[in-house]
């Protein structure tokens, strides 16, 4: 299929979400759209397909003009949507849920699964999609969801399919395996659009880059072209991907865990025996598929949740089972993985936000009352230092981007003298220059001695920080091993299978 | 200075206006509130009905039916005005000859003397809002600040000095320790806040109709639910003297310096802060350190203390006395608290405001029923609607068509300009 947006504007009262965009999608074509978060993709997207009424431009299908006015006209004309987060009933098998909606039926208006699943054979078979066609949804590894999406698109005889970040959730062998399914369905004709902010994952399978900027196209590119470029090019401004590393002089141990076991909400024990050890001026990043433990052990650290067994040191001193008040007070910083649930309270100032955890300490407070001035002063020296874009220290957070925020609780952390820096997910959902950033500010962290342990899902981020990095799957750790590992290897790691190189 | 200049001020103005500022909502819930009530009327005087029929029956103009009407809603709203704040006559008579102001200044005494224990019940009530805890019990505290003040009050004799705050302090204590039950069992417990405090009110009030009638307490010779009288240095004195005549109190003073303390204790201490981090967001405060089950505690001893301290200053300023059913008739201030701290949106300042706006009505309602036989109830039909509007702000904007505040405009216009 062809598909030609033409000068697709939208606006949202003084907000021009969409500005004079134009895309063509050429039949077999891998094509890239490439933005950072909010830069207006989802818009575009919501466009296509029908969920918003663009103000100015048109959509051309294999040289048609078309209406699209709902998601059902988007499907019949033959696109198909992988949305971020699927789509599927998590009870049903496969089969069931590749014909959900458009069931074959037989007589008496019975289903009829036996044609159901050999439909789904024969595409599973035509564009190298294996999955179990039984197998029930909610017991396949993420990946596989993916592929069942994929399939109910191709199943409605999609001609042009839309990936909207569909990496985020996977590992890195998940990555690889979507990249080949990606250019079989471009061998065999069908076009997809593929959203995302990764600039690896663009210059390893796009055929047409078009980069998007606060709603503009600002350039397209050739997958040839090195990944700053692209950066720089997606944010406005050159970025700096790696971050520059002090050579790498670990001093003594100065935070310590042995054999935790933390159980989750359901009583099982999510974190199951783990050991870990972080030096000064070391970064331990900790690796891992979101939810095999990470989250429950960050916690059970910041003394959020009761620690089964085992025991967490600090600088020697048993911290294990304090109150979070306690492990704040003995120096523990915390950059929470659900910033707006755990680090910020969204209806407060920017400087109230600022003193959160440390309201009582000399000058903000004195017998009991607030000192606002030094509140103030405080939150317009922070404001300064880490460049936190706000009108002014008053200003709600709530009004603050995503970078923004984070940047406020990534600014009061490090302002504390800290003894050691938990950091969960510290990039999550932010952009490139937010990212850079914050990497930057945790690198010149540990580069005055400190240490940290930074738990991330994203690779590069495990690479780019790590001095060491640990893998977590399944409540254990399952090596520990050199930041020059393969990623492969890291990836093998974070499915469970045990390596030989690995090494603590 | 072009002659753009008033045409973008009167823009300013207007934007203002049709904003959804939380004020310029409050007083349109007011117009709606009056409007409802102008309507009320309206439907239920036999006269100004029988006019408005006459139109349909060509017996009667328009004309004559439209003025019946204001005639009769605009003599209920005087009535209302000048039984609770000021009668202009009497005012310029009193201004004129220096003579009367005992009869002109009685309407405004009458309506801060039933503001007074309000404005402190309500204030309690809105601290524990703001700290995400719904205080249903503060009737049963004010209760129990009453019985507890009234015991020092008519049982121990002492100089005015020690005796009015020795007594004003047992009120608060009383209402600290009707407020911990539920504090200590929702913080150990977890038990619901508003389940344990409504079953408490319960308890309070068979306590308070125990105490009045049992022999200490209760008035010697009596054999009816009442209690001592209060001693003369127990009680809150006149703030213009007993020949004045006027019932305003110097509970008002310690009204005002419980709005002041509200204000330092919200905006400025470091408790405060606390309870509105948890209010606001408790996962986040127990992220930063913050206790909840002290917080959960300590946010039940003050509203609870606020409350006894209401129950107490109602007592030792009006009635002098406690019977079986002090601050029960008539829903009680601890209920009507909860509507006045939803209308203040808990803030202290708004909380004055809207206790003396409920006070108002219920005064002004009263002389309104005795001048014109239109019943106290649609004082309360006004409060009510009121009410209404503030907390369902989406349908005052949509019936004035407000727009969102320069606020949401600003969030809108910064989206996407990531770092």
């Amino acid at each position: 299929m062809r598909l030609e947006l033409r000068g697709i504007t939208k606006r949202f009262g003084s907000l021009t979400a969409n500005d004079q965009i134009s895309i063509t999608v050429e039949p077999g074509q891998i094509h890239s759209l490439l933005g950072e978060n909010g830069a207006g993709k989802s818009t575009l997207m919501n466009v296509l397909f029908g969920l918003l009424t663009p103000d100015e431009g048109e959509i051309l299908i294999n040289g048609e003009p078309v209406q699209i006015t709902n998601s059902g006209d988007a499907v019949r004309r033959g696109l198909g949507m992988v949305h971020q987060h699927f789509m599927l009933v998590p009870v049903f098998t496969v089969t069931e849920n590749v014909v959900l909606g458009f069931e074959p039926t037989k007589s008496l208006n019975r289903v009829d699964y036996r044609k159901a699943t050999e439909d789904i054979l024969h595409l599973s078979r035509q564009f190298n999609l294996e999955v179990d066609p039984d197998a029930v949804v909610e017991r396949l590894p993420i990946g596989l969801q993916q592929r069942v999406e994929i399939l109910k698109a191709l199943s409605h005889d999609a001609e042009l399919l839309i990936l909207d970040e569909p990496t985020a959730v996977l590992t890195p062998q998940e990555i690889d395996a979507l990249m080949e399914i990606m250019r079989s369905l471009a061998a065999a004709g069908k076009s997809i659009l593929f959203i995302t902010h990764k600039l690896k994952e663009v210059k390893a399978v796009a055929d047409v880059i078009t980069i998007i900027r606060q709603g503009r196209v600002v350039g397209t590119a050739e997958p040839t072209a090195s990944e700053s470029e692209l950066a720089s090019m997606m944010v406005g401004r050159d970025v700096e991907l790696t971050v520059h590393k002090e050579p790498f002089s670990p001093g003594g141990d100065v935070f310590e865990i042995r054999d935790l076991v933390v159980r989750d909400e359901r009583g099982l024990p999510a974190v199951n025996g783990v050991s870990l050890s972080v030096r000064a001026g070391e970064i331990l990043a900790l690796a891992g598929v979101q939810g095999n433990g990470q989250t429950e052990l960050v916690e059970a650290i910041a003394g959020m949740r009761p620690v089964e067994s085992g025991s967490i040191t600090l600088n020697g001193r048993d911290i294990t089972n304090h109150s979070p008040r306690q492990v704040l007070d003995a120096g523990l910083g915390h950059i929470p993985e659900d910033r707006q649930r755990d680090g910020l309270v969204m209806s407060m100032s920017v400087a109230d936000n600022l003193v959160l955890n440390t309201p009582r300490r000399a000058p903000f407070a004195r017998r009991g009352t607030r000192n606002l001035v030094a509140v103030q002063a405080h939150a317009a020296q922070l404001i300064k230092d880490f460049d936190i874009r706000t009108e002014s220290p008053q200003e709600l957070v709530s009004s603050l981007s995503g970078g923004n925020q984070q940047k406020v609780i990534v600014a009061r952390e490090l302002s504390r003298s800290l003894e050691f820096l938990v950091a969960s997910q510290p990039t999550r959902g932010l952009d490139v220059g937010s990212i850079e950033y914050v990497h930057r500010q945790m690198v010149d962290h540990r580069n005055n001695g400190n240490a940290a342990l930074v738990v991330s899902s994203e690779l590069d981020e495990v690479l780019a920080l790590g001095d060491r990095i640990a893998v977590m799957y399944d409540g254990k750790i399952s090596g520990v091993v050199d930041p020059s590992t393969s990623r492969e290897t890291i990836g093998l790691l974070m499915t469970g299978t045990r390596v030989e190189q690995s090494r603590d | 200075m072009t002659e753009a200049t008033p045409v973008r001020l009167h823009r300013r103005v207007w934007a203002q206006l049709t904003s959804q500022h939380p004020i310029v909502v409050t007083i349109f819930a007011l117009i709606l509130g009056f409007l409802v009530g102008a309507i009320i009327i309206m439907t239920t005087t036999a006269s100004v009905l029988d006019a408005w029929r006459g139109i349909f029956h060509n017996w009667g103009a328009p004309g004559h039916a439209i003025k019946l009407t204001f005639d009769n809603v605009g003599a209920a709203y005087r009535t209302m005005f000048t039984g609770s704040v000021v009668d202009p006559n009497s005012l310029w008579h009193s201004l004129t000859t220096g003579k009367n102001w005992p009869v002109t200044l009685t309407p405004i005494s009458e309506t801060l003397t039933y503001a007074t224990p309000l404005v402190i019940v309500s204030i309690g009530v809105g601290i524990a809002f703001q700290t995400g805890i719904f205080n249903i019990g503060a009737n049963g505290q004010a209760v129990l600040g009453g019985i507890a003040g009234g015991v020092v009050a008519t049982m121990v004799h002492l100089p005015m000095v020690i005796h009015l705050p020795l007594a004003l302090l047992a009120g608060v204590a009383g209402g600290m320790v009707a407020g911990s039950v539920p504090g200590i069992l929702k913080a150990f417990t977890g038990a619901h806040e508003v389940i344990v405090t409504i079953m408490l009110n319960y308890v309070v009030y068979a306590f308070l109709l125990f105490a009045v009638l049992s022999t200490p307490f209760q008035q010697p010779g009596q054999q009816n639910d009442i209690s001592r009288t209060f001693d003369g240095s127990a009680q809150f004195p006149p703030l213009f003297g007993t020949a004045s005549g006027l019932r305003v109190s110097y509970g008002v003073l310690v009204a005002a310096m419980v709005v002041v303390f509200a204000w330092w204790f919200l905006d400025r201490s470091s408790l405060g802060f606390d309870f509105r981090v948890t209010g606001a967001n408790p996962s986040a405060a127990r992220a930063s350190g913050i206790s909840a089950r002290s917080v959960v505690v300590l946010v039940f001893v003050i509203s609870g203390g606020l409350a006894g301290l209401a129950g107490f200053v109602q007592a030792a300023s009006t009635t002098h006395e406690i019977d079986g059913g002090f601050l029960i008739g008539n829903a009680g201030i601890g209920f009507t608290a909860i509507t006045i701290a939803l209308l203040g949106r808990n803030r202290p300042m708004g909380i004055l405001w809207s206790s003396l706006l409920f006070a108002a009505l219920g005064v002004g309602g009263r002389a309104m029923q005795s001048q014109t036989g239109i019943p106290l109830d649609l004082a309360t039909v006004i409060q009510s609607v009121i009410v209404l509007f503030v907390a369902t702000p989406v349908l005052v904007k949509e019936i004035f068509r407000l727009r969102a505040g320069p606020v949401a405009t600003l969030k809108l216009a910064t989206q996407g300009w990531g770092t």
